[in-house]
């Protein structure tokens, strides 16, 4: 390639000046000597020879302003290399075809719509009439659907704070390092960014780490891992490399912990190519996803709740109960009006369809589950029945959860809504600690009741 | 004899649990090691020049951080390696997905955002992966790839394999929290981790002295830690292959992690856009005509009658030849299918 054309030194560059030739025709130049100067519009920078040879020929003088990019400033030639025929010359010509090094289809092609989020392929576990039921927290639920998994895969294991030895924070845990031995539970040191890291590299060698975050506040320590390295990797290696991971913990608000452990991180995850980010209510969901999110090939977002810990429902007594992430459930039906909620967001919504019933409103309750990939379909299956809909969550409210439900509905159900979407949310303060404010800044069963009221104008 | 790298003026140091004699360059390559030496580090030479000259005509886009001048780091470091032992790096990483055998043409490729590069062009400069290779990236964060890095050693050692994972960052990500995060537990966990400092001495316009304290001594970041650590002569593939030898059989023993100082230099900007204001001409001209890596190879096998000028314009020739067809095929080779903007966001679960 005997001609030197003007290089672009930035991303942006598109033409400079020829500040000055630091080599004269007829010199011998190495690669890697500087043979000019160019001004960008940003700095001042040396231009490198890249091949060997004689300078025989300056194309463009010193002082020459303008230059545009790719346009040939110099021929250098290699030994008992014959100088180019005359111009056009054919690597400047091919220079100068530089919009084909551009996208060629950016113009023409529009972009192809986006495909549904490839849900996963597990079915439902069927439960045949007469199954019996067994009472179950949500702690031993989660528990039990570790314990399973590890027992079927022995590349599954689980670390963080205090998991092992104090038997975690929550109990979640509890028991568990008896059976598995601290090679596969393991205590980490209170190293939220260090510790997500490791696990996340030993996805990527096709190890399948369970994070216990001891609350997904602590987890913003480890943001940069969880989204650049854990959500990204897939796509930036083309589908080469990438990572199946659990990162679990509780979210959201205990009770009178403050605002640096209080909040709801269901959105802000739920924003995220590359996870799937589930959020369950019942012991029974708490079982089936959390066996789900760890058999999937994807990094998942389990998102609990310290309050829901303790609390105790009917789960099917089947052999490995499964729940499929991407699901949401009719929890409750009815006709008048559409709550749709997740989490212990349930606890609000179902209380007010309790209330409402008894006025005679009959409020059909969507658990959502999964927040990520949201499975819209099936609120806007109920809209179109019930023609109003309220979401509640104790998140703020900004681009929050419920946000993205209305926006959807006003794309897939706008016809069907008789009255504008509602969004009961947390109040768009920090939490606060004092009790009284505390109650105030939570939603409430009085807040759905007014918000269904308010959509059915009644 | 060595070619002494020339800012190194002290001998190399390591800390009181090291117990290595990188400074020595004692460790002889034979003919055909040095032979090996030579075409892989021109190769990378080569293949970063080409790269800055297709950035300059706009193939390649974004960013773009040449490894020019650091070859025999990653050059010396791969021949103290066994196949199945992993490596991660920065995104300065060109050299290192070359000395780990990836493909040129598919890294070419993927730096010019083509199908046939090795993310299928989504992943560009700073994001390529090869399983095949063991190399686990080319990550964009400053230090991130250290904790992956731990975490692919933690993988080893799960798994019960005597693998070593490479774990390399700048003496910039050396000053990152996280790092000392990952040193904790590779330490208490025994971890078979080398971490490899590359001290290019400059993080992007910032010289190590005025980033780091006692930056003369980064090799000694983990002492704390029980952590053994060195300084090696990064200019001589030797040395580095000696010490990297030494850091991997602690690892395969057991030992836990180990951490090797590399005493390096860029030639070229932080990326292509850098006009490196921030040293002299004279720093970077003194480096290469004194210290230069390939050089310092050639050197030695004309020097010692190992191979005659020929013998090494046939390398040069066969390299440049390797080079043209990768670079070739990155601006031939088509851009991705618009229905790839879609793939690779989910494995099917």
């Amino acid at each position: 390639m005997p001609n030197i054309l003007m290089p672009a030194l930035s991303p942006t560059m598109e033409e400079g000046k020829l500040a000055k030739w630091l080599k004269q025709v007829g010199d011998n130049v190495k690669s890697g000597d500087v043979i000019a100067e160019i001004e960008t519009d940003k700095a001042t920078m040396e231009v490198e020879a890249v091949d060997e040879g004689k300078l025989t020929e300056i194309l463009v003088p010193e002082g020459t302003e303008n230059v545009k990019v790719n346009t040939p400033i110099a021929i250098i030639l290699a030994d008992g290399e014959a100088a180019p025929a005359a111009a056009p010359k054919p690597a400047a010509a091919k220079a100068e075809e530089k919009p084909a090094a551009a996208p060629q289809a950016e113009a023409k092609t529009e972009a192809p719509a986006a495909p549904a989020i490839a849900t996963s392929t597990l079915k439902d576990t069927e439960v045949p009439e007469g199954t019996e039921m067994v009472h179950m927290t949500v702690r031993e639920a989660l528990r039990l659907a570790m314990s399973e998994e590890m027992r079927r895969d022995k590349s599954v294991f689980l670390m963080g704070e205090e998991v092992g030895q104090y038997q975690g924070a929550y109990k979640i845990s509890q028991g568990m390092l008896d059976e598995f031995g601290p090679e596969r539970v393991i205590d980490t040191p209170i190293t939220e960014h260090g510790f997500t890291g490791i696990a996340v590299g030993a996805g990527f060698a096709g190890l399948k780490p369970i994070v216990e975050f001891m609350t997904f506040n602590f987890a913003m320590q480890a943001m940069d891992q969880i989204i650049n390295s854990a959500a990204k990797t897939l796509y930036m290696a083309g589908g080469q490399m990438g990572c199946s991971i659990v990162f679990r913990g509780p979210n959201g608000a205990a009770a009178r912990v403050g605002a640096q452990h209080s909040q709801d991180y269901a959105a802000w995850y739920s924003s995220v190519p590359g996870l799937k980010v589930v959020m369950p209510y019942s012991a029974a969901d708490a079982l089936g996803l959390m066996k789900a999110a760890i058999r999937d090939p994807n990094p998942v977002i389990f998102l609990e709740n310290e309050i829901l810990y303790g609390k105790s429902f009917d789960v099917p007594k089947v052999d490995d109960w499964i729940v499929p992430i991407g699901k949401a459930k009719v929890a409750r039906p009815g006709k008048h009006v559409t709550i749709v909620s997740f989490g212990i967001g349930m606890t609000y919504a179902l209380s007010a369809a309790d209330k409402l019933a008894a006025e005679g409103i009959e409020a059909e309750v969507i658990d959502l589950r999964t927040i990520r990939p949201m499975d819209i379909a099936t609120v806007v299956e109920s809209v179109k029945k019930t023609n109003r809909c309220v979401t509640v969550e104790e998140a703020w409210p900004q681009c929050s959860v419920g946000t993205e439900i209305a926006a959807q509905l006003m794309t897939h159900a706008f016809d069907y809504l008789d009255a504008p979407v509602a969004r009961v949310n947390g109040k768009d303060v920090p939490m606060p600690y004092a009790a009284n404010l505390e109650k105030l800044a939570l939603p409430s069963v009085d807040d759905v009741v007014q918000a269904v009221k308010s959509v059915l104008y009644v | 004899m060595a070619v002494k790298s020339a800012y190194i003026a002290k001998k190399s140091q390591k800390n009181q649990r090291g117990e290595g004699k990188s400074d020595e360059t004692g460790d002889i390559f034979d003919r055909e090691e040095e032979f090996q030496a030579y075409h892989d580090m021109l190769l990378i030479r080569r293949f970063e020049e080409k790269a800055g000259q297709l950035y300059g005509m706009g193939f390649i886009g974004g960013f773009c951080h040449l490894y020019i001048g650091q070859e025999a780091v990653v050059v010396g470091m791969q021949m103290a390696l066994k196949p199945g032992d992993q490596v991660i790096t920065s995104y300065r990483d060109h050299g290192h997905m070359l000395a780990t055998g990836m493909d040129p043409k598919g890294v070419m490729a993927e730096l010019t955002g083509r199908r046939g590069g090795y993310s299928k062009g989504k992943g560009g400069s700073m994001h390529m992966f090869s399983r095949e290779k063991q190399f686990f990236g080319g990550h964009g964060i400053v230090g991130a790839q250290v904790p992956l890095g731990a975490g692919l050693a933690f993988a080893n050692k799960y798994r019960g394999n005597d693998h070593v994972a490479l774990t390399y960052f700048g003496e910039g990500a050396s000053n990152q929290g996280q790092v000392y995060e990952t040193f904790n537990m590779a330490a208490l966990w025994k971890l078979p981790v080398i971490f490899i400092i590359e001290n290019n001495r400059y993080a992007m316009g910032t010289a190590v002295t005025r980033s780091a304290a006692k930056s003369e001594e980064l090799f000694n970041r983990g002492s704390v830690y029980g952590i053994p650590g060195e300084q090696v002569d990064g200019m001589d593939v030797r040395a580095v292959r000696a010490a990297g030898e030494k850091a991997v059989a602690h690892c395969r023993a057991g030992d836990g992690p180990y951490i090797l100082e590399m005493m390096t230099y860029r030639y070229r900007g932080h990326s292509m856009s850098d006009p490196a204001k921030y040293r002299a001409k004279e720093e970077v001209q003194k480096m290469r005509e004194e210290s230069d890596p390939i050089e310092q190879v050639k050197k030695r096998l004309i020097e010692t009658g190992a191979a005659n000028e020929d013998e090494l314009k046939k390398i040069d020739a066969e390299i440049r030849a390797i080079v043209m067809e990768a670079a070739e095929f990155a601006q031939s080779d088509p851009e991705p299918d618009p229905s790839e903007l879609w793939t690779d966001i989910y494995v099917n679960a």
